[in-house]
């Protein structure tokens, strides 16, 4: 255990340390010796480190901190063991009193506001310009298939359409329950639940079905590429590729956009038709036998409106791997900014399928689909 | 405990991967206040061992030592108290890429002391000044470069001042200035607080300039093949791969 004894003479008020000083020992003895030396203003002090009998780090730490409490030659230090005058003198206690390396002051507000919307502005413009670099390395790989990593692409597709399924399933069956649901309830009231089966096939197909799909791509594989191409870029891969010569858009991203634009589709037609499959479940529990289900949709949904909403997968495809691929590549260091990327990639990623969702609202009412 | 009494003890410890076995029944001492090296060519096994020295990969057989306490049988709080005896600086540094390196520093201290918080700053500071940080406290780790973090990670590892410190290459990708006084504070550590180190390196000066004892893994062998002084080692083994090893010579002399 470390002590402190405190004795004042004539000239001068002795604190004497004695025991093992180390992190667990001293916590006590630390306050009460900052005590004691703040208590004898002007007085000369002196610490007697002679019985000692173990000092570490932290011990050091101590006499350091209590040296420095006061003018130079205020406070001395008397009979420490030169095995451990010999730790203290790798410290220079002028140097530790000052904060070299101090946080940055806090900007102005105006500042603050001037520097997120640079930011914004940057990061729009990095995506317009990503944007570019995929279309042309995207036409590039159309008209030189040879170039494409064809193995990579079926992989990913693996991950990013197969794997999918079963989530996919889950929830746009889940939506065609709730949306049968809850509207054939007040349907019922006026003798009109057949109707229901409109609802859920012009619903699903032009709106929904693409639109949770994409977002279901977004949170699983638009993460997932994010997280994959930031991991490499924190490990250098992506400084590699580039240094060996190699485009990391023509090899990294590249074979992801084809994957979910391959995928992307295929899996929006499994989504409708399994929220099909539950509204007409529900229906079914309302006495509307499963043909006569079908025919209402047949009825109802034309070609235009399927396509209206095919169409959409296209697009949300290269928008949430493409975003994937580009916050990935905007990795900087270290591991949350992994986190940040994969973060960024379902946000923004979301944020542009809703924009994008709306523009084709607006033009679907214009051209009249 | 004195000086050259064994304080970690690593008895029959068998290590590897599933079926792929590395290290075969191997044992060995490490004594109190000393400066122990693990050599060998890459892929004998050396920073396996020590991981499996450090409790972080469970042995396949065998039993580590440290301080008397059996780390491969050892949970809950009697692990941690085995662990709050040892320091360790890994082959990346891995320092935590969300704070900055003073707070790195701090962790340990703010979770296993009660020491006031301007006294863990202190300390903190003061391990960052001894690996000469003392300019980069407020930094990030991404904002250094490599051999900077691997100094700031040398002063997390012995912010508890542990009684053992396990150090994973801790000089490669230094500069030699930087290397040499790195060399130099373990030697002071171990000599003026009985700090026993174990280190993996291949760093030959640096070997020379700090071990009191190394031994050497080899592949084929699985397990040690030699152990004692690096510079008797050097002159007198008669294996002649020991030998070619400290002299820095190509494989193909002794084929």
């Amino acid at each position: 255990m470390a002590a402190l004894a405190i004795r004042d003479t004539d000239v001068a008020r002795v604190l004497a340390l004695s025991g093992r000083l180390d992190a667990n020992t001293i916590p006590a003895v630390w306050r009460d010796a900052r005590r004691a030396l703040k208590d004898a203003p002007g007085k000369r002090v002196v610490v007697d480190a002679g019985e000692v009998d173990y000092c570490d780090g932290a011990g050091i730490a101590l006499l350091v901190d209590l040296l420095r409490q006061r003018a130079k030659g205020e406070v001395e230090l008397a009979n420490l063991k030169p095995a451990f005058a010999t730790l203290l003198q790798q410290y220079d206690i002028a140097v530790l009193d000052h904060d070299l390396d101090p946080e940055p002051k806090r900007r102005p507000a105006v500042e603050e506001i001037g520097a997120i919307t640079a930011e914004v502005w940057h990061d729009v413009r990095e995506q317009v310009e990503f944007v570019g670099e995929t279309t042309s390395a995207f036409f590039y790989a159309m008209r030189h298939p040879s170039t494409v990593r064809w193995r990579d692409v079926w992989v990913i597709c693996e991950r990013v359409g197969v794997d999918a399924l079963p989530i996919v399933a889950l929830i746009s069956w889940l939506l065609g329950v709730i949306l049968a649901f809850q509207s054939a309830i007040p349907m019922k009231k006026f003798g009109a639940e057949i109707f229901v089966a409109d609802l859920i096939g012009l619903a699903m197909l032009r709106e929904l079905g693409p639109l949770i799909t994409a977002i279901l791509l977004a949170g699983r594989s638009g993460a997932a590429f994010a997280a994959e191409i930031g991991t490499m870029k924190v490990n250098q891969e992506v400084d590699a590729l580039e240094t060996m010569g190699l485009d990391p858009v023509r090899f990294l991203v590249t074979p992801r956009i084809i994957a979910a634009l391959l995928m992307m589709p295929l899996l929006t037609l499994f989504a409708d038709l399994v929220s099909l499959l539950g509204g007409a479940m529900v229906l079914q529990s309302f006495s509307i036998p499963f043909v006569t289900f079908v025919h209402e949709v047949e009825g109802i949904v034309d070609f235009s409106d399927f396509m209206a909403g095919f169409v959409k997968t296209f697009v949300f495809a290269i928008l949430v791997a493409g975003i994937g691929c580009l916050r990935g590549l905007q990795t900087s260091a270290g591991a949350s900014s992994v986190g940040d990327a994969a973060t960024r990639a379902v946000v923004s990623g979301i944020i542009l399928l809703v924009i994008v969702d709306g523009i084709f609202a607006v033009m679907y009412f214009f051209l009249d689909i | 405990m004195k000086p050259g009494e064994p304080i970690i003890r690593v008895e029959g410890l068998t290590a590897g991967y599933d079926d792929f076995i590395l290290l075969e029944k191997i044992s060995f001492d490490v004594r109190h206040g000393e400066v122990f090296v693990i050599l060998g060519g890459s892929g004998c096994g050396k920073s396996t061992l020590l991981k499996h020295m450090i409790g972080l990969y469970e042995a396949q057989a065998g039993h580590v030592y440290i301080d008397g306490d059996d780390i491969v049988t050892a949970e809950g709080d009697a692990r941690k108290a085995i662990l709050r005896k040892i320091g360790v600086m890994y082959q990346s540094g891995a320092l935590f890429g969300s704070m900055t390196l003073l707070e790195n520093v701090r962790l340990p201290l703010e979770e296993y002391t009660e020491l006031p918080d301007d006294a863990i700053d202190l300390i903190g500071r003061m391990k960052l000044e001894l690996v000469g940080l003392e300019q980069f406290t407020g930094h990030l780790p991404a904002a250094i470069s490599g051999g900077m973090q691997k100094r700031a990670a040398i002063a997390r590892a012995m912010a508890l001042d542990p009684t053992i410190l396990f150090l994973d290459e801790p000089s490669a990708g230094l500069d030699p200035i930087t290397s040499a006084s790195l060399d130099a504070l373990i030697r002071r550590l171990a000599e003026s607080l009985g700090v026993t180190f174990v280190i993996v390196t291949h760093e030959l000066a640096s070997i020379f300039a700090i071990a009191d004892r190394v031994i050497m893994l080899d592949k084929r062998k699985k397990g040690i093949i030699a152990e004692g002084d690096p510079r008797v080692l050097r002159d007198t083994s008669e294996d002649p791969w020991v030998r070619q090893f400290f002299l820095r010579e190509p494989e193909t002399v002794v084929a």
